[in-house]
């Protein structure tokens, strides 16, 4: 790649940084040069959230459904999946999956949703109680 | 003869953090492209059967840590490195660290980094960043992907160390205490020995789907993917291989424009025109795989997602195959004639 074929397109990294790429001068030597950003990848990480909202969306339906329990929408919110959920919190996967359940999860102790709520970096009320809330993913 | 420390950007992270440590010990000579090609940072496999973030998983990049570890070894610098169980002692082990002002290297999630914008912050934990003080409860954090130096608090540092899931960081950190500057002898012979367990790396390993084969590999299950997929999922699996080809620290185009500047540099150190040819097809590899990634962005734009067209895309991933494969085929004569000549 030339430098001045290096493109300069909008991207999220915007107002945070610029990427370094090493580019071919006119003497034919790299050198490096900066770059705010390429369409190209930047629409493929675009769709990639576009799936992750859609999935989030989903995940606090069902739980306004009373078709899945918080810790399955945190799960998503937090990109998250069941083995990953596992490691974090040291429940087996069987346990996490009966957790998922609205009427396992009203049953549940302080102390295992403390655990939950730690991965999650949310209160325990916050678990319980904040799901109705717009979502919107932060933090 | 140490320096003070500086603040270095690159385009891939392992390549600064190994940059950054070495600079720090007063090595001049080092930059990215080296680190690289010593390093042996080139790489690629698609492993079958399993799924990663719902796509295929596919890598551009070796094991985390081994740029680092490799570069070192080749150079005969003496490095430590450690991972550990209880978060409280790793932290300690690093506040001694810096407390004795040696800049250290730390494998990192990017998913508990806030200084990097949002879109960018997924479970992934191969990131390296340097950690070079400590202010209050504030590490001073140099990311080589970033244009400046930054800071974390010490919870979120602590958090993005102890991360889990694949390659879990364990607290993994790594430094040089005391190092001299290797001559310039083993320099050359270390170049030649990250160039041939390079080429050991794309040309011979065992199976087809990892080295070069691996691209083929690649190639082929495109052909299906359209078929046996669905344009929509064909679509986020191509994206998925341009995101872990293109983005920040990966790079699958930017890594062949580094390993041909490396081979540029190379040559200062053996004689002028030795690797021009083989540079001049990695920047040529490098363009492909940008033609490629810009392809497969029509497919999951909608633009284009007729199978001709998924064909196309797979015709060009062979023809980087057939590039990549003899482009080390030649390096490897090579680096075997300058081995015998004894540099």
């Amino acid at each position: 790649m030339k430098r001045k074929e290096l493109p300069q397109d909008k991207s999220a990294l915007n107002g945070y940084t610029r990427e370094l790429h090493y580019v071919k001068d006119e003497d034919g030597v790299y050198r490096t040069a900066l770059s705010t950003g390429w369409e190209v990848k930047s629409s493929a990480l675009n769709n990639a959230w576009d799936e992750i909202n859609k999935e989030i969306e989903a995940a606090r339906l069902s739980v306004i459904n009373e078709v899945k329990s918080p810790i399955y929408y945190f799960m998503v919110k937090n990109l998250m999946n069941v083995s990953l959920l596992k490691s974090y919190t040291g429940f087996y996967k069987f346990q996490i999956r009966r957790h998922f359940n609205p009427k396992t999860f009203r049953k549940l102790s302080d102390k295992k949703l403390q655990k939950y709520a730690t991965v999650f970096n949310i209160t325990v009320d916050e678990l319980k109680n904040s799901i109705k809330k717009p979502t919107k993913h932060s933090d | 003869m140490k320096e003070p420390y500086k603040h270095i950007q690159s385009a891939h992270c392992e390549n600064g953090v190994t940059v950054t440590l070495l600079k720090a010990q007063g090595f001049e000579f080092m930059s990215e492209p080296l680190a690289f090609g010593i390093g042996s940072g080139l790489f690629y496999i698609h492993i079958p059967l399993i799924k990663f973030n719902n796509g295929p998983a596919v890598s551009f990049r070796t094991m985390p840590g081994r740029i680092f570890k490799q570069t070192c070894k080749f150079l005969n610098i003496p490095y430590k490195t450690k991972r550990f169980r209880n978060p409280a002692k790793a932290q300690d082990f690093l506040d001694g660290l810096l407390s004795k002002n040696i800049i250290t290297g730390c494998q990192t999630s990017v998913f508990y980094l806030s200084y990097l914008p949002v879109e960018y912050r997924f479970h992934f934990n191969a990131h390296n960043i340097v950690v070079y003080g400590k202010e209050n409860d504030k590490y001073l954090i140099s990311d080589t992907v970033m244009e400046n130096p930054t800071e974390i608090s010490s919870e979120e540092l602590n958090k993005a160390r102890f991360a889990k899931g694949m390659y879990a960081p364990r607290g993994h950190l790594y430094y040089i205490e005391e190092s001299v500057v290797p001559d310039v002898q083993t320099v050359k012979s270390a170049i030649i020995k990250g160039i041939r367990r390079n080429v050991r790396d794309m040309l011979y390993i065992p199976g087809s789907v990892g080295g070069v084969t691996g691209i083929k590999y690649t190639a082929q299950k495109i052909r299906k993917w359209r078929q046996r997929l669905g344009e929509r999922k064909a679509g986020q699996y191509l994206g998925q291989i341009v995101r872990m080809q293109e983005e920040i620290g990966t790079g699958g185009g930017g890594f062949r424009y580094i390993y041909a500047a490396f081979l540029q540099e190379a040559e200062s150190y053996f004689e002028k025109g030795i690797f021009s040819e083989t540079s001049e097809d990695f920047t040529k590899a490098g363009n492909l795989w940008r033609d490629a990634a810009s392809k497969m962005a029509g497919v999951y734009r909608g633009k284009n997602t007729s199978q001709a067209y998924f064909n196309e895309i797979a015709d060009l991933l062979e023809e980087i195959f057939n590039l990549e494969k003899s482009a080390f085929k030649k390096l490897s004569a090579t680096a075997k004639q300058i081995k015998q000549n004894r540099f």
